[in-house]
């Protein structure tokens, strides 16, 4: 039996209670920092952090990443995305790759748009 | 390129030949197991792709949809409506293996996909506003739970194929060229020794030869004498 953990300021998350995730609120880096270290150690699967929180987590983020769990992801929180999910994405394929390969794919999409 | 030393001799030979194939075999093994990883890693990260930006437009109308509740409703009201709750969220998790890396399959041990059977708060004091945000995160969540699997599962392909990438190279670009340099000056070594010794039996030949002419040579003069 596994759990799912929620991190992010009262707005963004609250709604989640509703669902029964474990909702901690936490409104600096450094508080999230502390959540997140006792998340992990309570073996929870999935961590849901916002993005703004996450970025500020970044080193942590990337530790524990190589672990198969738990899986962190960071969501969009009440004042919209940053990107920073998606940039994580284009990490891992410049990761694995050794490039950039979906850049081209959004300079053409931007190419595309333009028209 | 760091040379070790070898005993230019037979034994050593074969040995490092043998080494060389067994490089060689595990080259190509990494390499198609690199391969294979990509192929599976490049369909992973569409689908991580496509999922984040789909939970990202969920998220967002629901967010939206919370800022309404929040804006008709108390923030008291509206946390207690929350505090009352359901039990907790629990996941099993399966392991799946994608060539010997295991990544993580979750599944909800609630049913919480489609439609919700009922809130988990009175509705007499609450905002239909709530119901809708509590609604759009409903649908969210098996979205999000999906993204999480994909996304853990990317990241850990990654890092594998980081490390076959990082194998494959160093028995490319180190292991096998360093091996054919062993082998290539222990034969050279051993051809030389080999010509030096034909070299050395030509004089020794040429010695005993001239010696005999020399002693038959004598032999003749005393006859003559």
């Amino acid at each position: 039996m596994y759990q799912v953990g929620v991190i992010g300021d009262r707005d963004s998350i609250i709604g989640f209670r509703a669902l029964g995730m474990s909702v901690l609120e936490a409104t600096t880096g450094a508080e999230a920092e502390k959540l997140l270290t006792r998340l992990v150690e309570e073996q929870y699967a999935v961590i849901f952090i916002t993005e703004e929180l996450a970025e500020q987590n970044e080193a942590l983020l990337r530790d524990l990443r190589s672990y198969k769990l738990p899986a962190i992801i960071p969501i969009p929180s009440v004042l919209g995305s940053t990107g920073l999910g998606l940039r994580q994405v284009r990490e891992s394929v410049k990761k694995a790759v050794g490039m950039d390969i979906f850049a081209q794919d959004e300079v053409n999409q931007a190419d595309q748009d333009k028209e | 390129m760091a040379q070790r030393q070898v005993n230019p001799n037979r034994m050593e030979l074969l040995r490092l030949k043998k080494q060389l194939v067994t490089a060689r075999r595990g080259h190509k093994l990494l390499k198609d197991k690199r391969d294979e990883l990509m192929r599976q890693f490049l369909e992973l990260i569409r689908a991580n792709r496509a999922l984040r930006l789909k939970v990202e437009d969920l998220l967002a109308s629901a967010n939206q949809d919370m800022v309404m509740a929040r804006a008709v409703m108390d923030t008291s009201t509206l946390e207690t409506a929350l505090m009352a709750g359901r039990e907790s969220l629990a996941l099993s998790i399966d392991t799946r293996n994608v060539m010997s890396v295991k990544v993580p399959v979750f599944a909800s041990l609630f049913e919480v996909t489609g439609e919700i059977e009922g809130l988990p708060y009175g509705l007499a004091s609450t905002a239909g506003e709530l119901d809708q945000a509590i609604v759009a995160l409903h649908e969210a969540f098996p979205v999000m739970l999906e993204l999480a699997e994909v996304e853990k599962s990317a990241q850990l392909l990654a890092d594998e194929i980081e490390k076959t990438r990082r194998r494959v190279n160093s028995l490319e670009y180190i292991l096998i060229p360093e091996l054919k340099e062993q082998i290539h000056s222990i034969a050279m070594k051993m051809e030389e020794n080999e010509r030096g010794n034909l070299t050395r039996l030509m004089k020794v030949k040429d010695m005993i030869v001239k010696q005999a002419i020399e002693k038959a040579r004598l032999a003749d003069l005393k006859g003559a004498v």
